[in-house]
C-alpha cells in the first residue's frame, strides 16, 4: 500500500487530509471524532481575541445538482463564538491525546503587532504545530477590519506575517482570500514576509441564491441577508487555478501549498498534489457527509497510487505544473476531431443541438427509416472544442481523435498569423 | 344492457377498498424531482414521436424540474386535454416510455413519463380554466359522444371560440374513462372530475341520456348544427357463437367492469369462485385481474394463440401475473357445459397449435370447472338504428374516414375508437379528437 506520510512546512501528519479551519474544528468534541476518524490533521476554527464572535441563527445556504447533492455551500459565521481560554485549553489537551496528528490553529486578530504577538505566544504553548493566518474570511470580519481586509492588501499580508514570524518559533501557513484580482500578489507578499506555507482558496463572496416569495437571498436572518462566503465542490476549479498560479510562479517557487476548494473526494485530492498541493484541506465533505468520508478519500489514493506505481505524495506531487503553462505556449498545430462511436450511441440528439445552435455546425443528423436519427460528425467542420462530448450522456461514446496535421509544434509567438508574434 | 352479476359463490376480503387502491402509486414531490432529472431534454425527441397525442414531453419534464408545475400541466393540456387519464391509463410501456434513450443506457430503465405527467396534472393548480376561449364564432357543433374523443374535440372546438353541445347516451359522461377503465388504473372519481374540468373552459353543454338513433337522428343534428362529429366508441360486445352463451355466469367482461366501477360499495359484489376469461387483450387483463382482487380463488385466462400474439403488452400481462392469474395459451373455447341449475359449471377447453400460417385443432381438450366465465374478446361497432348513418362508408366494420376525420357525409366528422384509424387506446381518441376540432375549425371559419 502507498505511503501517506506527509511532511508540510515542517508539520508531520500519517496522511494529507486535513480539516480546515471551520465548523468542524470548533471544538475538542468535533476534532477528537476527526481524528478518530482518520484524519491526518486539522486547522482549528479561527481563534481571536476576547470577547468571542457572536453568530446569528441561520448560518449556511446551498446549491444543488440535479438530484439533490450540494455542490456549492455558502456561510455566514465568524470565527470562533466560545473565548480564547477554553479553545487553548482544549487544544493543548488534544494534541497531548493524539501526538501523531498536525494541529494548526487560525488566527485572526486586529492588524496591530502587540495583538498578533500575544496570541501567537499563547497558542505556541499549546503544543501547536503551527499557525494558520486567517486572512481570508469574506463576511463579516472584514468589517471590522479583519479576515479578507487583510488579505486583500498584499503590504498587511506581509507585515503581518513577518511578526508572526518574528514572535513565534511555529511555522506560519498564510490562508489566502480568492477574492482579489491576481492571487500571486497575496502569495508573494506572504513569502516575502516569511511564510512557510500558504493555504488556499479561502471562501468566495457570494449569494447561493434569492428567496423568490420573501425577496432575501439566503441564509434569511429575520428578514435580511449578507452576502458569505461561497466553498464546495463548485469551487474546486477556481482553487486549483489559484494553487497553479503559485505553483508555477518563479518567485513563489517551491513554497509549500495546502489545497483547500471543494475537495470531495480522492480524485479531487489527487488532482491537488498534482498541481503541486502538499496537504489538502476539506470541509464541506465533512460538513454534508461526517467526517468518515476520509476513509473513502483515503483508501482510494492508496489504491490509486498503487496502480500508477507512486509510493509516496512525493512521487507525483506537481507533476501537472509543467504541463500548465500559457496559452500563448499551446501547439496551435494540434488537432482533434469528434467522434460518435455508432453502437452506443443513443439517439439523444444533445450533441447535434448543441453544436447546430451554439457551435460549429459540425454534426449531422439522417432521419432513419424507423424514426430515429443518426448523428454523424462533419469533420471539415469540426473545431475539436469537446463541446458535442460533453453534452453526449453515454460514457465514451463520443471520442476526441487525434488527426495528424503532419506540421510541427508551433505556439502562438511563432504562428504567422499572430499580428504581434515573434516571428514577424 | 343486461348487466346481471354472476351468483355469490365466495366473499370478498375483508378491506375491499384496499385492493383497489392505485397500482401504480403517484410520485412524491421528491421522486418527482429525482425523476424529472433522469430526462436528457433529447433533440427531435424520441418520446414525442411516439405519444400519439404529441405532448412536448421534455418540456414539461423540464418544467417539473424547475418546479414550475404548472407551466408543465398547461403544457401537457396544451396537446392532450386529457393528459390525466391517460398518465394514468396509456400503455406507456409500449409508447414514450418505449422510445425513451434511457432504455438504451446500461441503466436499461426509461424515465417514468407516465408518472411525471401524473405528477404534473395532479399537482397543478389553476386559478380557474388554464385555456382562454377565442372570441364567439356564432358557429354551433354537436358532439356524439362524451368519451375521450368526444370530450376532446368539444374542449377544442369550445377553446376555437364555437359553441358544443354534447351528446351522450350513458347516464354519465367519461366513456371508457368513466365505465371501462380496470378500477385500479383510475381511483375514486377521477374520472368524474376530469370531465368537470374539461367542461371548466366554457362553451360546452352536456346533454346526457340522449342515444344517436333512440333519441336523436344525425339528420336532426346536421339541420340544427354547423357540423357534427361523431365518437361514439364500440359498444357491442364479440360473440363466442357458443351454446349457452346465455346462461346463469357467462357475461361480457365490459359490462362486469362497468358495474365494478360504478359500484358504491365493492362488498355488494357478486363474486365468483373459479373464473375463466376469455381473450387476450388488456380488457381481459382487467377483469382478471380485478376478479383476483376481489377474492376470487381461481381465474384463468385462456387464449387460442401464444403470448406474443396477446394485444395486452407484456407489462399488462406481467401484471396478471402479478395477480396470480393463470394465462393459458394455445386452447379456444368449445363447449360450455351447464348445472343441473342452469348455470355454468365448466369450459371445455380445445388445444390448439400453429401448423404453417393456420391455427389449427389437437385432439387434446382440458375441461375447466367454473362458476362463470367473462367474454373479453373485443367490441365492434354498434351501429345506431339511423338513416343518415346507413350512408356512411365502412372500413373493417368501423366509420371509414379522410385524414381531417371527414366522413364523406356533410359536415359530419368521426374520432376515436368507432373509426377505422389507428389503435383504439384512450390517448389515440383524444388526439383524434383534437385533429378533427382542427378540421372542423377549418371548415367552420372557412365557410363564408
Amino acid at each position: 500500500m502507498a505511503n501517506l506520510f506527509t511532511r508540510f512546512a515542517g508539520i508531520e501528519s500519517p496522511n494529507p487530509f486535513w480539516l480546515a479551519s471551520a465548523p468542524p474544528t470548533d471544538k475538542a468534541y468535533n476534532v477528537e471524532r476527526a481524528f478518530e476518524a482518520g484524519w491526518g490533521g486539522v486547522v482549528w476554527k479561527t481563534l481571536g481575541e476576547d470577547p468571542a464572535a457572536v453568530n446569528v441563527s441561520s448560518r449556511y445556504s446551498a446549491i444543488y445538482d440535479a438530484t439533490g447533492q450540494v455542490t456549492g455551500f455558502n456561510n455566514i459565521e465568524l470565527i470562533t463564538d466560545r473565548s480564547l481560554e477554553i479553545n487553548l485549553r482544549e487544544i493543548e489537551a488534544v494534541k497531548k491525546n493524539w501526538p501523531d496528528r498536525a494541529l494548526v490553529v487560525s488566527l485572526m486578530v486586529p492588524c496591530e503587532e502587540e495583538s498578533w504577538k500575544t496570541i501567537v505566544k499563547l497558542v505556541e504553548q499549546t503544543g501547536a504545530d503551527g499557525l494558520e493566518l486567517n486572512f481570508g474570511c469574506p463576511h463579516g470580519m472584514p468589517e471590522r477590519g479583519m479576515g479578507a481586509a487583510v488579505g486583500q492588501v498584499p503590504e498587511f499580508v506581509e507585515m503581518v506575517t513577518r511578526w508572526c514570524k518574528t514572535y513565534s518559533r511555529l511555522p506560519v501557513i498564510v490562508k489566502l482570500t480568492p477574492n482579489i484580482t491576481d492571487i500571486r500578489f497575496s502569495a508573494r507578499a506572504a513569502h516575502a514576509g516569511g511564510a512557510d506555507a500558504v493555504s488556499l482558496i479561502n471562501t468566495i463572496n457570494s449569494i447561493t441564491g434569492i428567496d423568490l416569495d420573501q425577496m432575501v437571498a439566503r441564509p434569511i436572518v429575520d428578514g435580511k441577508s449578507t452576502h458569505g462566503g461561497y466553498c464546495g465542490p463548485a469551487v474546486k476549479p477556481i482553487a486549483l487555478n489559484m494553487v497553479s498560479e503559485i505553483a508555477r510562479d518563479p518567485q513563489t517557487q517551491g513554497l509549500p501549498i495546502s489545497g483547500i476548494g471543494g475537495i470531495s473526494t480522492w480524485r479531487d485530492v489527487a488532482e491537488f498534489i498534482a498541481l503541486g498541493a502538499g496537504s489538502v484541506q476539506v470541509c464541506t465533505a465533512a460538513m454534508v457527509h461526517g467526517f468518515r468520508i476520509v476513509t473513502e478519500m483515503q483508501d482510494g489514493l492508496s489504491r490509486w497510487m498503487d496502480s500508477k506505481g507512486y509510493q509516496t505524495l512525493e512521487d507525483f506531487r506537481g507533476l501537472a505544473v509543467p504541463n500548465t503553462t500559457d496559452w500563448k505556449y499551446l501547439n496551435m498545430n494540434y488537432k482533434i476531431v469528434a467522434s460518435i462511436d455508432q453502437e452506443s450511441c443513443i439517439g439523444c440528439g444533445r450533441c447535434y443541438i448543441s453544436c447546430e445552435d451554439t457551435s460549429h455546425q459540425a454534426i449531422s443528423l439522417t432521419s432513419k427509416a424507423d424514426g430515429t436519427n443518426q448523428f454523424d460528425i462533419i469533420e471539415a467542420e469540426c473545431v475539436g472544442c469537446n463541446l458535442c462530448q460533453i453534452t453526449c450522456p453515454v460514457n465514451d461514446c463520443i471520442t476526441m481523435v487525434r488527426r495528424d496535421t503532419e506540421k510541427p509544434y508551433m505556439n502562438w509567438l511563432n504562428d504567422p498569423r499572430n499580428p504581434h508574434g515573434e516571428a514577424r | 344492457m343486461s348487466l346481471q352479476p354472476p351468483v355469490t359463490l365466495v366473499s370478498p376480503p375483508q378491506d375491499i377498498d384496499a385492493c383497489f387502491s392505485d397500482i401504480h402509486p403517484p410520485l412524491t414531490a421528491r421522486q418527482a424531482h429525482l425523476e424529472s432529472a433522469r430526462c436528457l431534454y433529447c433533440y427531435d425527441a424520441p418520446c414525442i414521436k411516439a405519444c400519439p397525442s404529441d405532448i412536448n414531453i421534455p418540456s414539461f419534464i423540464q418544467q417539473i424540474h424547475s418546479d414550475n408545475l404548472q407551466g408543465a400541466a398547461q403544457t401537457i393540456y396544451s396537446s392532450n386535454i386529457l393528459g390525466g387519464s391517460c398518465a394514468r391509463v396509456c400503455p406507456t410501456e409500449i409508447l414514450c416510455e418505449q422510445a425513451c434513450v434511457r432504455n438504451k443506457e446500461a441503466e436499461c430503465a426509461p424515465v417514468l413519463i407516465g408518472l411525471l405527467q401524473r405528477y404534473a396534472t395532479d399537482h397543478a393548480e389553476f386559478t380557474g380554466h388554464p385555456f382562454d376561449r377565442e372570441p364567439e364564432s356564432g358557429k354551433r357543433v354537436a358532439v356524439v359522444g362524451a368519451g375521450p374523443a368526444g370530450l376532446s374535440c368539444a374542449h377544442r372546438l369550445a377553446m376555437k371560440g364555437h359553441q358544443v353541445e354534447i351528446f351522450e347516451a350513458s347516464e354519465k359522461a367519461g366513456g371508457l374513462n368513466e365505465y371501462g377503465i380496470a378500477r385500479y388504473k383510475m381511483t375514486d372519481d377521477f374520472a368524474a372530475c376530469e370531465v368537470e374540468f374539461v367542461m371548466g373552459i366554457g362553451g360546452i353543454t352536456l346533454h346526457t341520456g340522449q342515444a344517436l338513433g333512440r333519441d336523436l337522428s344525425l339528420a336532426e343534428l346536421q339541420s340544427k348544427f354547423d357540423a357534427v362529429f361523431l365518437a361514439i366508441g364500440l359498444q357491442r360486445t364479440r360473440q363466442l357463437g357458443l351454446e349457452n352463451e346465455l346462461a346463469t355466469g357467462v357475461q361480457n367482461a365490459v359490462d362486469y367492469i362497468r358495474v365494478l366501477r360504478q359500484a358504491a360499495d365493492l362488498n355488494g359484489l357478486n363474486i365468483p369462485q373459479r373464473a375463466v376469461v376469455i381473450g387476450a387483450g388488456n380488457t381481459a387483463v382487467d377483469i382478471a385481474c380485478q376478479l383476483r382482487r376481489l377474492g376470487c380463488e381461481e381465474v384463468t385466462l385462456a387464449y387460442r394463440r401464444g403470448t406474443e400474439s396477446m394485444s395486452a403488452t407484456d407489462h399488462e400481462q406481467q401484471i396478471a401475473r402479478d395477480h396470480q392469474v393463470r394465462i393459458k395459451t394455445w386452447c379456444r373455447p368449445e363447449v360450455i357445459t351447464l348445472d343441473d341449475h342452469g348455470s355454468v359449471a365448466a369450459i371445455h377447453l380445445r388445444r390448439t397449435e400453429m401448423q404453417g400460417d393456420a391455427l389449427v385443432d389437437l385432439p387434446h381438450c382440458d375441461i375447466l370447472p367454473c362458476d362463470a366465465i367473462f367474454k373479453a374478446v373485443g367490441q365492434t361497432l354498434d351501429m345506431p338504428d339511423d338513416e343518415q348513418l346507413e350512408l356512411l362508408r365502412l372500413d373493417a366494420g368501423k366509420l371509414a374516414v379522410d385524414t381531417k376525420f371527414h366522413t364523406g357525409l356533410d359536415r359530419v366528422f368521426a374520432g376515436g375508437d368507432c373509426t377505422a384509424v389507428g389503435e383504439d387506446l384512450t390517448v389515440e381518441a383524444v388526439q383524434q379528437g383534437k385533429l378533427a376540432a382542427e378540421s372542423i375549425h377549418q371548415l367552420l371559419t372557412t365557410q363564408a
